[in-house]
This record gives structure tokens, C-alpha cells and sequence, in this order.
């Protein structure tokens, strides 16, 4: 993933490099470099998360109480949510949009380069405050990622720091979509029409707009928690007058467009990555851009259906039911493309096209446990059960995660000018693929059963599916650290073959037929012209 | 944060390993017992048919074509990519099945919201971390009782053999006769709880400062068993619902004996106490109340919940460490036990505290003194 400058031809024209050594990373604005900051930043938070994860699994290995007190563990479960939503998923896509979007488009850069800089610079300093509130008394936050009032409110000083990291890193991420946003509407080559920019790109436009309506949403709640917390206001405690139910509204208005945010880019990178290991072109474009926009319009009306259980009056429970079963339809209209895209294609399977396919297939298993979900009367049994954990780690993990392994190996030929190891590229695939689905599957079941969420310990009816998962969970963390060593060989060490210009011969978009490999520092000084 | 039970963990660990033929695995949604919840079932049954054909239909197309047009077979790309008619029905399909499906699940949500004209009721109120029944109306009216976890914490650290209802038993059951329709009222007094019974199809938030309701008519006596199912700090997994339904009259009879227990455990509240039994008394109190954050020796939990071995509040005057167990500390987990402990139980758990470990103030709080403590 490290940049690579090209002291041949970029330096005529500019006068002065990049800064070498460490102050290159902390001055750059340039998009190349900063994409690759947001990846590095995310994949390590990754792997933060990641060991909070394996430290719930450990407890939860066999019934009774083994390494940690349930506050603790409360802390491992919240900030193992918040670290991975806030630091790991949300920060890769940004990286993956820096890198190419404006390769993509035909641009040199993106529109505002210093406050690219100063979006990514923003993200260590929340993850910091994240990270350290461990060290504070009482511990990190634990009352879990989604922080309900009035347990929050109860919580020390780590709740404040929580708070904190969320503001900053949710104007890190509003400062990056307008970048996005303004790079995409007035930088494309001549040519490149709005119903031309590949769909990764088209992608990121909505998702960056999703953004932009529903950070401010999130920091409006997390400050009226602070108040509540320290300057005796009484939005969500009723003896003042407030109501708990509220914060509930507040923070699902931002959660439910959240989850789109954190899939919709996904689907862009699978939408280039299909029809480039077909041979073929994505099938109904159009509608893919359609059903996107309606992904996201829908994802506005639907976030009471997180809430069904709080006692909402039966209206309110039908019109929330009704709008999220809607969402299948685009959703669906997706899947179909992509599978109509590959029908009848050419298609080799190199690990790019393993990770989509696996995306497709698992993903899908995850909007059929979201169907389920969304029947009010089903998800009275499931709500705050580990069926809904199962079912978000099917999107996330296997949606999210995938997508951004996919375009990993995808693109990274084209970041680098190597290839990376093939072997263990598809040993990671395989590899991840089973132990996420030995991990997260036998948790369906243990939702049927009404295992609750959240809790460090467990009636003995739960005991065997539990074993399972945390094997699995196990199986998953010990692979990603192939993946470590996959991205430092082909980045850092920068050992695999050498890559040509367009490596995937299906591959079209621009940065492919108009660039080599690596990408030079400075990309497109003269626009490429579309037709 | 590691316990000291880190190693013993490990080698059970491995025990368990072993053993991993005997656990139990439950497949499926419990033996519903109510018919919210037979429906519920029902509608789980048919969802999973639906999906299981489509998932078939999907995936039965993608695998065929990964296996019949790769490029190591020698499958030439087609380069059609587009077709409206296409794209138009499948948007449709999807329609037209999700409306068939979410029909037969609206009628469930009229019936599953149907409170009306309940044969008893009963508020259930969550604390953290236990449940309180209040029954309100109906046969066994007046009726009222906390439901504490019974587990040992011996078995919850490893020191004992868990037993069958592991972390699913309490010290008093919720009991309700079969066949009548029960509405439950709930509530929180601090922080959000959700009642949950699976067997029932029965889930609710609970929501400190507001009521929700919630019903259901049992239709087959026996032990049905359910944990709080949202987060509410510490001792989160460990408040569960245990609910018993008794024939009418096993029910008539456990309600006579009820309030015989009510009338002989009313304390007379000017009754003057000696230091040995109301420490005594308190004892009982603060396992009850306390001891899942001030723990058993005192100490609390560094950094999140205070000692009150030592602890100058404690060893103090007496007026401000009342005020704090009467009505608690805002913004912290200590909640206002005035609420739910009679005058003769916060004295005796005040005295029990000023006289434990390293605690010696000799002083016996009186009844009477919480009672002019309230106003």
C-alpha cells in the first residue's frame, strides 16, 4: 500500500517533492499517500478490535466466569463495536475512496488536499481517546456501541472520552465527504458523464451524502448525552421530563443510514471486481445506480426497526415493517446483476473474485436473517438475542470486510506495481471463509434459544454452539495475520512480481487502460478524455 | 482486569473440550406454550421455507455458472448488459412475495398488542440487577416480591458443579394460574431492561419513568424461564424471568399463602433492635442488594464501584451515608434503595455496614431513624 513516488517524470513539472522521511506522511496531501494513512490506520484498528473480539470469545469459550469481570467484559463489547465501526470499517472505505476515486474519475487529485490531510490527521488523535479511555478509573465505556440512555449517563470519565473520539472522528468523516462529494461532481474527466463513473465511484457519492445527513444527527446525540451527564439536563432521564426512548430515536436515525454507509462502498468494490473476472460488463448498470439510491432513501425511514420491542403503538410498528422488508427489493435487484454479470461470463477466480463471490454468497445470508428480522412478531423473539449478532457480523464481516479484502487484492497491483502472493492470497480466502461461518453460524441458533447479547456468562443449554464460535473466532483472528503478512510483502517489502499496466485483463476503468503500475505520484496532470 | 481464576479457567477449558459431546444444542425457537408465540413460530417455519427456495434458486444459478462459464473451460464472455424486462420482474417478485409474507405477520402484531380486559396484572419492575412483582389486580391483588438470581456464586467462578438451571433460577418465582390472560406492566427503576420469556413469545423494554404493557395467556402449566435481554451494566446476565404457571387452584392456594407471609413478616417499625440481630438481618440485606459491586469483603471494585471497608463515608457520621442509600447517587449505578427496602431493611444493611470488617462504630441504626429520615 505504499505509495510509490515516481522521480522520473513528476519532478519537471513540480518543483519540489514530497518531504522524505516521517514528515512526508504528516505534510502530505496527496491523495495517494493519504489513502494509503486511512488503510494502514484502519487495518490496525482491525486488529484492535479484532483482540477484543477474541478476548469476548475466550470468556464466553465455556459457561461460568474464566478471565474477566462482567464490567470488563461490557468494555470488551462496546469498544470491540465502536473500535470496529468508528475505526476499522468506516476509515478503510475512506482509504479505498482517496486511493480511487480520482483515478477513477481522470483527476489529479482530490479537490481540497489540505483538508484531506487534515481529515485523516483527526482519526488517530480520536482513536487515541478511544484506546486510552481503558487506562481511565473505572474503565472504557460499557455501555455498549449503541450507548442507550440512561445506562450511559451511569458510566465514568471513559464515557467521556468515548464521546469525544465520536465527535472527532465524525467530523474527520464529514470533512472527507465533502471532499468526496466535490472531487466527484467537478472533477471528472471530459466525457466521463455522471452515468459513466464506475459504480465504485457512483457508490461513494451517495454513501458520502448518506454522511453528511447523518453524522451531525449522531453528534447532536452524543452532546445532549454529555449535557445530561455533566450539566444536569434531563433530555433522557423522565424525571426531568425526559425520555430514554428518545436517545434511542436520536442514535437509530444516524445507525440505520450507519449501516448503509458501511456496506454501500462495499458494493461498489464488488461491482468492479464481478465484471472484471467475467470478462463482462456489469450488468444493468442503470439500475444498480437506482437501486443504490434507493438503498439510501429507504435507510432513512426505516430505524424504528431496531426498536421494536420498546413499545411502540402498532401503526408505528407496521409502517417500520413494511419499509424495511422494501429494502430487499433493491437489494435484491443487486444480487441479481451481479449474478447475471458473472452468467454467462468468462470467469477466472483469482483471489479478488473469491472474496466477491464469497461476499455474494455470504451477504446474502445475512439479508435473509434481515428479512427475518424485520417481521415484527419474529424479532420479538430474536431482538437483543445472538441471532441479531449473527446477522450483523453476515453483513459486516462477510459484507463489509470482504469487499474491502476484495478490492484489496484487486487494487493493490495497480498501488504498488506487484503482485502479491496469489497462494496466500487464496489460502486467506478459504481460511477466513470457514472460520467466519464456523464463528458466526452456530449463532443463529443460539439466538432461536434466546441467548441474550451482551452477557459474560451463560445457562448451560447454550454451551455447545458457544465452544464452537469461539474455535471459529479463534480460526478467524490467527488468518487475518496472514493477511498481515500478504499486505507488508507485496507493500512494504515490496516482494511479488512485477505487475503490468492492466494485470486483470477484464479490468477497463482508468486507472487501468490510462495509468501504469505502479501509479505515479502524481497521476492524470494532463486529463484523459472518455468517450 | 484478569482474574485470579485465569489458570483454573484454562485447565476447565480444556475439560470441557472434552466433554463437548454432552453439551447441549438447541436447534430452534423454544416449545411455544402461548398462541403469540406458536404463531410466532409458525411464521419463523414459513420464512425459513421461503428463504430456503430462494437461497436454492440464487445460489443453484451462481454456482452453475461458476462451473460451466469459467475461463478455464474455455467460456467465451457473452456481452449483453442490459435488459429492462428483466430487471423489471425481479424488482416485482421480491414485491409481491415480501407483502405475501408480512400479511399473516401483521395479524400476529394486532393480537400480540391486544392488552384489553387482562384477568390479572401484574407490574414487573426492573432493578438493576434483579426483578420486582407487583401484583396489581385480580386474584393474588397486593401481592408483591423481589425475584433475585439463586445461583451460588461458587458455580458463576468454577468453585462449584453448575447445576441444570444455571443462571435461570430465582429465589421467587413469578406465578400465574394457566389459561388467564395475564398483563404485564413494565417498568424500570433505573437504567432500560427488557422481560423476556421465549416460551411466551413475550419480549418488552423495560423504561425507567414510563410503562409499557405487555400479555400472555399460558396455556400449559409448568417452569418457563427467560434473562433480561437489554444491557443494563454490570450484572446484565445475570437478573433472569423465571415464571411458574400453577392449575387455578394450586394458584388460589399459593396466593393464600403469600399473604400469610406478608402478614408475618410485616416489621414492627418501632420495634428497637440489638446490634447482633439487626447486623444479622442486614447481612441477609446486603447479599441481596450490595454485594454484586461492593462485593463480599467490602472492598467494591477499584475504580468503578467504592469500597466501604475503611471508607469514611461509612465510618462517618450517619446522616449522609442514609441519604446516599435512600436515595442514591446520581449519575452513578448506586440507586435510590428507599424505593424498594422497607425502613427495618435499610437499617439493618446501615448497621450492617458500619459494623463489618474493618468497620467498628458499634452504633445501631433504629428503624425508627429511617423512617424520620424519609419525612
Amino acid at each position: 500500500m505504499s505509495a510509490v513516488i515516481d522521480s522520473g517524470h513528476a519532478h519537471d513539472e513540480h518543483a519540489h517533492g514530497p518531504y522524505g522521511g516521517i514528515m512526508r506522511w504528516i505534510t502530505t496531501t496527496n491523495h495517494k499517500d493519504i489513502g494509503t494513512l486511512y488503510l494502514w490506520f484502519s487495518f490496525t484498528m482491525f486488529l484492535v478490535g479484532g483482540m477484543l473480539a477474541l478476548g469476548i470469545r475466550a470468556e464466553l469459550f465455556q459457561p461460568g466466569l474464566q478471565f474477566w469481570h462482567p464490567e470488563f467484559f461490557n468494555q470488551l463489547t462496546t469498544m470491540h463495536g465502536l473500535i470496529m465501526v468508528f475505526g476499522a470499517i468506516m476509515p478503510a472505505f475512506v482509504g479505498f475512496a482517496n486511493w480511487q476515486v480520482p483515478m477513477m474519475i481522470g483527476a489529479p487529485d482530490m479537490a481540497f488536499a489540505r483538508l484531506n490531510n487534515w481529515s485523516f490527521w483527526l482519526l488517530p488523535v480520536g482513536a487515541l481517546l478511544l484506546v486510552g479511555s481503558f487506562f481511565v478509573p473505572g474503565g472504557a465505556t460499557a455501555a455498549g456501541w449503541t450507548i442507550y440512555a440512561p445506562l450511559s449517563t451511569q458510566m465514568g470519565p471513559g464515557m467521556d472520552l468515548a464521546i469525544f473520539a465520536l465527535h472527532i472522528m465524525g467530523a474527520s468523516s464529514i470533512m472527507g465527504s465533502i471532499n468526496i462529494i466535490t472531487t466527484i461532481l467537478n472533477m471528472r474527466a471530459p466525457g466521463m458523464t455522471m452515468m459513466r463513473v464506475p459504480l465504485f465511484v457512483w457508490t461513494w457519492l451517495i454513501t458520502a451524502y448518506l454522511l453528511i445527513a447523518v453524522m451531525p444527527v449522531l453528534a447532536g446525540a452524543i452532546t445532549m448525552l454529555l449535557t445530561d451527564r455533566h450539566f444536569g439536563t434531563s433530555f433522557f432521564n423522565a424525571a426531568g421530563g425526559g425520555d430514554p426512548v428518545m436517545f434511542q430515536h436520536i442514535f437509530w436515525f444516524f445507525g440505520h443510514p450507519e449501516v448503509y454507509i458501511m456496506i454501500l462502498p462495499g458494493f461498489g468494490i464488488i461491482s468492479q471486481v464481478i465484471p472484471a473476472f467475467s470478462r463482462k460488463p456489469l450488468f444493468g448498470y442503470s439500475s444498480m445506480v437506482y437501486a443504490t439510491a434507493s438503498i439510501a432513501i429507504l435507510s432513512f425511514i426505516v430505524w424504528a426497526h431496531h426498536m421494536f420491542t420498546v413499545g411502540m403503538p402498532t401503526a408505528g410498528i407496521l409502517f417500520f415493517m413494511y419499509a424495511t422488508v422494501l429494502i430487499a427489493v433493491p437489494t435484491g435487484v443487486k444480487v441479481f446483476n451481479w449474478l447475471t454479470t458473472m452468467w454467462r461470463g468468462s470467469m477466472s477466480f483469482e483471489t479478488p473474485m473469491l472474496f466477491a463471490v464469497g461476499f455474494i454468497f455470504v451477504f446474502t445470508m445475512g439479508g435473509f436473517t434481515g428479512l427475518i428480522l424485520a417481521i415484527m412478531p419474529i424479532d420479538i423473539q430474536l431482538q437483543d438475542t445472538y441471532y441479531v449478532v449473527a446477522h450483523f457480523h453476515y453483513v459486516l464481516v462477510a459484507g463489509s470486510l470482504f469487499s474491502l479484502f476484495a478490492g484489496f487484492y484487486f487494487w493493490v497491483p495497480k498501488w504498488t506495481g506487484r503482485m502479491y502472493d496469489e497462494t496466500l492470497g487464496k489460502w486467506h480466502f478459504w481460511l477466513s471463509m470457514i472460520f467466519f461461518n464456523v464463528t458466526f453460524f452456530p449463532m443463529h441458533f443460539l439466538g432461536l434459544a434466546g441467548m441474550p447479547r451482551r452477557i459474560p456468562d451463560y445457562a448451560l443449554q447454550f454451551a455447545g454452539f458457544n465452544e464452537i464460535a469461539s474455535i471459529g473466532a479463534f480460526g478467524f483472528g490467527l488468518s487475518q495475520i496472514l493477511f498481515l503478512w500478504i499486505a507488508l510483502k507485496v507493500t512494504v517489502l515490496g516482494r511479488g512480481e512485477t505487475a503490468g499496466q492492466r494485470p486483470w485483463e477484464g479490468a477497463d476503468t482508468l486507472e487501468w487502460t490510462h495509468l501504469p503500475s505502479p501509479a505515479p505520484y502524481h497521476s492524470f496532470h494532463e486529463q484523459p478524455v472518455v468517450r | 482486569m484478569m482474574t485470579n481464576r485465569m489458570v483454573n479457567g484454562t485447565g476447565a477449558a480444556l475439560l470441557a473440550l472434552s466433554g463437548a459431546a454432552e453439551a447441549a444444542y438447541q436447534w430452534n425457537l423454544p416449545a411455544p406454550v402461548t398462541r403469540v408465540a406458536s404463531e410466532i413460530y409458525n411464521l419463523h417455519l414459513v420464512m425459513m421455507a421461503i428463504i430456503l427456495v430462494i437461497f436454492v434458486g440464487v445460489f443453484g444459478v451462481m454456482f452453475y455458472s461458476i462451473y460451466a462459464h469459467r475461463k478455464s473451460v474455455g467460456h467465451k464472455a457473452e456481452h449483453f448488459h442490459e435488459n429492462i424486462t428483466v430487471e423489471i420482474i425481479w424488482a416485482i417478485i421480491p414485491f409481491v412475495i415480501l407483502i405475501a409474507v408480512a400479511w399473516p405477520a401483521t395479524k400476529t402484531i394486532l393480537n400480540l398488542k391486544d392488552t384489553a380486559s387482562p384477568d390479572i396484572t401484574i407490574k414487573a419492575t426492573g432493578y438493576q440487577w434483579k426483578w420486582g412483582y407487583d401484583y396489581l389486580k385480580g386474584e393474588g391483588e397486593g401481592i408483591s416480591f423481589l425475584s433475585n438470581l439463586s445461583t451460588p456464586q461458587d458455580q458463576i467462578t468454577g468453585n462449584a458443579p453448575k447445576g441444570e438451571h444455571y443462571l435461570l433460577e430465582v429465589d421467587n418465582r413469578m406465578v400465574v394460574p394457566v389459561g388467564k390472560k395475564v398483563r404485564v406492566l413494565v417498568t424500570a427503576n433505573d437504567v432500560i431492561h427488557a422481560w423476556m420469556v421465549p416460551a411466551f413469545g413475550v419480549k418488552q423494554d423495560a423504561i425507567p419513568g414510563f410503562v409499557r404493557d405487555t400479555w400472555f395467556r399460558a396455556e400449559k402449566a409448568g417452569i418457563y424461564r427467560g434473562q433480561c435481554a437489554e444491557l443494563c451494566g454490570k450484572d446484565h446476565g445475570f437478573m433472569p424471568i423465571v415464571v411458574e404457571v400453577l392449575s387455578a387452584e394450586k394458584y388460589t392456594a399459593w396466593v393464600a399463602e403469600q399473604k400469610k407471609k406478608i402478614a408475618a413478616a410485616a416489621d414492627d417499625p418501632n420495634k428497637k433492635w440489638n446490634l447482633a440481630d439487626l447486623k444479622a438481618r442486614g447481612e441477609k440485606v446486603y447479599a441481596a442488594n450490595c454485594v454484586s459491586c461492593h462485593q463480599a469483603n467490602g472492598q467494591g471494585v477499584k475504580g468503578t464501584f467504592p469500597a466501604l471497608d475503611g471508607s469514611q463515608l461509612v465510618n462517618g457520621p450517619r446522616g449522609r451515608q442514609l441519604e446516599i442509600v435512600l436515595n442514591g447517587k446520581r449519575g452513578t449505578a448506586m440507586a435510590p434503595f428507599g424505593k424498594q427496602l422497607s425502613d427495618t431493611d435499610v437499617a439493618a444493611v446501615i448497621t450492617f455496614t458500619r459494623n463489618s470488617w474493618g468497620n467498628k462504630t458499634a452504633e445501631v441504626i433504629q428503624p425508627s431513624e429511617i423512617s424520620s429520615a424519609r419525612k
